[in-house]
């Protein structure tokens, strides 16, 4: 596995990479998750490329969010919630023995399907958000950098630019799911999870941010979880199939949607049901 | 504490329990993570345990104060009329039966106003009245007790003195009844009674109005499919419904008046009576300490009153005890 | 008739009896009921009646007394009209600042508690006790402080009358701020955690500071209540003729001056009891008016 050039929290066993094909950034490793007694995600076990975006599709209650929240180790903070199995993110099992899950959720990004920008605070206030609780605490000058880059990279600069002491609340439903973006972009992660993000969007807001996810896989790897499969075909580079809680079939997205291995895949694809 | 975090698994999962991974330079924000939500924790619930320490405290404190008029007359202080400082006997009964006889008389008055009122708001009132309307009978409960007594003594007591007390007597003959007999001097258990009656009714009023608006919707139309007349949806699908938590209202109103000092005081005459009549002077519990308190002569004295706050402490516990679980009785059900 | 109501002919001799009688039922029902909604609406007016007696009272009587001398003099010997209750509208300041001191960190603290850990038998227990607490009478409070703050040291103060009713305040303020804490949405909590702020910075700095417009409007009302108890503080602060704010001395508060003239038997003094009144009941009606506003910009019309 390569190690990426800025160095992580997590340290990795310096294992060389010993294929040529893409290094996989994360490795999901028979990975199990339970609400109290009811079995949400079972057995899943997949590699996610480094620097490319990964759909996650399949049937409402199939478990896609269930599992996506499990690669930041934010499902455990639901009462009842358990997680075995390894999750291993360069190298490093981020369930292991004395690993602190804030540091996880510190080098993974999130964006929920609801945009949820912290209402007492402005724009600028909500980008930077994320910033105090990084190793290095930027100062003055720097945030107003990180901020401004953090903006851009959502595609929100230019509208909201002039008035980053506005408050949040005050844009659009579009425009504050792509603060939420900018919000987890700032702190440069290198993994971001998305969970539905357009659902609760109008289509032109929704074309930006998907604009904006085909932009960032040059630098960070993406997984997101989507019931719209028009949208994974648009904008993943790897689809991953998920029903009752397993997954069925991952393939490359063009092959996914134009043969599908399995003939569940088939069924969900073409509409027959979900 | 082992409650705590035998209830929330995820504290469980996220202490780091080996050590630091290596090369890693998150080590102490890990541990400064750890050491802040252990803080937190800790804090907060000890914020949260003060309420309990706080109630064990007043219990402690009135008790210890009254421990010494307790022990020399045991249960006779409740059964006794002798309130004698100078010859040291000490019985509180006149003060307990006015409190039960104005707080009952408060209930009597206020209860239907209060139910009326909130079915009122709950089902009636066009929409433009009801914030109003609503606002101003939480405003009652807003007026602090003293300023009810200075109402009392000049306005609601020179009316009963002149129009209501011969009203109820003479002209409607009710003085044929003992509650009514006797000269009217104004300062009486009835001018007491009205005025717990005016405090307590917000109280009825805001607990009622919140279990008749949760009771649903289906209870309603059900009883009107059925061809019931406005009236009788709200008697008998609405109310029946939600009647223990209107009962809970009432204890809590109940409550309130058993407790209520300044305008007691100010109204009621304080005089050790018991007297049938509702024109009679008399005390309450709690007007008895207030009014004598200043003026208590010895430490036998004082342990009586603190003893009569004992009692009153007792009461009030279990009665708002009482209402508090019938109110939640009617959350849970819901 | 016939093709209308269904029936195979003209109705009898009894169905139109049968009618009748349903008629008069359903017409002696429907009396009934326009009789006891209007008993209703007599209810609503008669339990506003008083307090618009009081605030018209309230104005006409004390009104003209109410005057800058009010607020800046102190009180003059019976038979001397005008003067103020400068002391006693600095002293109740006063006592609601040690209130506050004392019962606005634990019950910030403890609403905070009932908030995140709902479930727990300390939660379950300390808000059935709050809620109790709520209704124990103040003069109670005024005892206890009086057993563990007078007592021990033979003489009133406003110290111990400030904790009196910091007492009071504390399940007070317990329960408003678990109430608006709770209302902040889990998926600000969630947002936060995703972050990667740890539990206490997302208690702290997110949702704290979300519920905190909330928070202080239910202090305030607290205050606002509290500012009004003259119980407590018959024993513990005693009242003061005196400027005074000496915090182990006795100390003037509005309501005990406006209970003190009330009871003389001066009519200049009874005049002043109705400005104090007057202004007493305008503070506290300014702040719930304040806080119903605040909380339904807030949260939307709920009533």
């Amino acid at each position: 596995m390569s190690r990426p050039d800025n160095a992580t929290a997590l340290a990795t066993d310096g294992a060389p990479s010993a294929t040529n094909t893409p290094a996989s950034r994360i490795v999901v490793d028979q990975l199990d998750a339970y609400f109290a007694a009811v079995h949400a995600v079972r057995g899943v076990s997949i590699d996610l490329t480094d620097r490319s975006v990964t759909a996650i599709i399949g049937p409402s209650g199939c478990g896609k969010s269930t599992f996506l929240r499990c690669l930041n180790r934010m499902h455990e903070t639901i009462p009842g919630a358990r997680v075995t199995g390894q999750v291993r993110l360069d190298g490093q099992d981020i369930y292991g023995n004395g690993i602190s899950p804030v540091a996880v959720r510190r080098q993974v990004g999130m964006v929920f399907q609801r945009p949820t920008p912290f209402p007492t605070m402005s724009i600028r206030e909500n980008v930077a958000a994320g910033l105090v609780v990084t190793d290095r605490k930027p100062g003055r000058k720097q945030q107003e950098e990180i901020v401004e880059r953090a903006l851009k990279r959502a595609a929100l600069w230019d509208e909201v630019g002039d008035r980053l002491k506005m408050s949040a609340t005050g844009l659009s439903g579009g425009q504050q799911q792509r603060l939420c973006i900018a919000r987890a972009l700032a702190t440069d992660p290198e993994v971001l999870l998305l969970d539905e993000p357009t659902a609760s969007l109008d289509p032109i807001s929704t074309q930006k941010v998907e604009e904006l996810i085909y932009e960032l896989r040059t630098d960070v790897t993406v997984v997101i979880v989507t019931h719209n499969m028009q949208q994974a075909a648009r904008v993943s580079d790897q689809t991953a199939f998920f029903l009752g809680g397993e997954l069925i079939e991952v393939a490359p997205t063009e092959n996914m949607f134009t043969s599908p291995q399995d003939e569940r895949t088939e069924s969900y694809i073409t509409g027959r049901f979900g | 504490m082992t409650d705590a975090v035998a209830r929330d698994p995820t504290q469980v999962t996220e202490v780091a329990t080996g050590p630091a991974p290596a090369g890693s330079s998150r080590s102490w924000t890990e541990i400064g993570t750890e050491i802040g939500d252990r803080v937190y924790t800790w804090s907060i619930a000890g914020f949260a345990s003060l309420v309990p320490i706080l109630l064990l405290l007043i219990f402690v404190a009135v008790g210890v104060a009254a421990w010494p008029a307790l022990r020399a007359f045991g249960l006779s202080f409740l059964t006794s009329s002798d309130w004698d400082p100078v010859a040291g006997h000490f019985g509180a009964a006149p003060a307990i039966y006015g409190t039960i006889v104005s707080s009952i008389l408060a209930l009597v008055v206020a209860t239907p106003l209060a139910l009326g009122v909130a079915v009122f708001l709950s089902e009636f009132a066009p929409s433009w009245l009801r914030g109003p309307v609503a606002f101003a009978v939480d405003l009652l409960a807003a007026v602090p007790s003293v300023i009810y007594g200075l109402w009392g003594i000049f306005i609601l007591i020179p009316f009963l003195r002149e129009y209501l007390m011969p009203f109820l007597r003479d002209t409607l003959h009710l003085g044929v009844l003992p509650l009514f007999t006797g000269p009217a001097y104004g300062s009486s258990m009835l001018a007491a009674g009205l005025i717990l009656a005016i405090m307590c009714l917000p109280y009825i009023s805001a607990v009622t109005r919140e279990v008749l608006l949760a009771v649903p919707r289906s209870q309603r139309e059900a009883a009107l499919a059925l061809g019931a007349t406005r009236w009788e949806v709200i008697r008998d699908a609405v109310i029946p419904y939600a009647r223990s938590g209107i009962i809970g209202g009432i204890i809590l109103g109940l409550g309130r008046a058993l407790g209520e000092t300044m305008a007691v005081t100010m109204l009621i005459g304080n005089r050790h009576e018991i007297s049938a009549s509702l024109f009679a002077p008399g005390y309450t519990m709690a007007s008895l300490i207030a009014n004598e308190f200043s003026e208590a002569t010895g430490d036998m004295h004082l342990a009586a009153l603190m003893a009569v706050g004992f009692v009153l402490l007792l009461v009030t516990f279990l009665v708002n005890a009482i209402a508090r679980w019938l109110v939640w009785q009617t959350a849970r059900e819901r | 008739m016939a093709a209308t109501n269904g029936w195979a002919g003209a109705p009898s001799g009894r169905q139109r009896a049968v009618a009748e009688r349903t008629e008069r039922t359903i017409r002696r029902r429907r009396l009934r009921s326009s009789v006891m909604i209007g008993l209703m609406y007599v209810a609503a007016a008669v339990a506003i009646l008083p307090l618009l007696l009081i605030v018209i009272h309230l104005i006409r009587l004390g009104g003209s007394s109410v005057n800058l001398a009010f607020f800046t003099h102190m009180q003059r010997s019976p038979g001397e009209s005008g003067g103020g209750m400068a002391n006693a509208i600095v002293g109740t300041l006063i006592l609601i600042g040690i209130a506050s001191a004392v019962g606005l960190p634990v019950g910030i603290g403890a609403g905070l508690y009932l908030a995140e850990k709902r479930t727990t038998l300390l939660a379950t227990t300390v808000r059935f006790l709050a809620d109790v607490l709520n209704g124990l009478p103040s003069i109670v409070m005024g005892i206890f402080a009086w057993e563990l703050l007078v007592k021990p040291v033979r003489h009133f103060s406003a110290l111990a009358g400030g904790i009196a009713l910091g007492a009071m305040m504390i399940p007070m303020v317990t329960r408003t701020t678990e109430e608006m804490v709770r209302l902040v949405p889990i998926s600000l909590r969630e947002a936060a955690l995703a972050l990667g702020y740890s539990r206490w910075r997302t208690s702290l700095s997110i949702v704290l500071r979300t519920a905190l417009g909330g928070i202080v409007t239910g202090a305030l009302v607290a205050m606002a209540r509290i500012a009004g108890e003259t119980a407590p503080l018959l024993f513990t602060a005693l009242g003061n003729q005196f400027w005074s704010t000496s915090l182990r001395a006795p100390i003037a508060a509005l309501p005990l001056q406006i209970f003190n003239y009330a009871i003389s038997a001066y009519d200049e003094w009874h005049a002043q009891a109705w400005a104090g009144a007057l202004v007493l009941v305008g503070i506290v009606f300014v702040i719930s008016l304040a806080a119903r506003v605040a909380t339904r910009q807030r949260y939307g019309a709920g009533d």
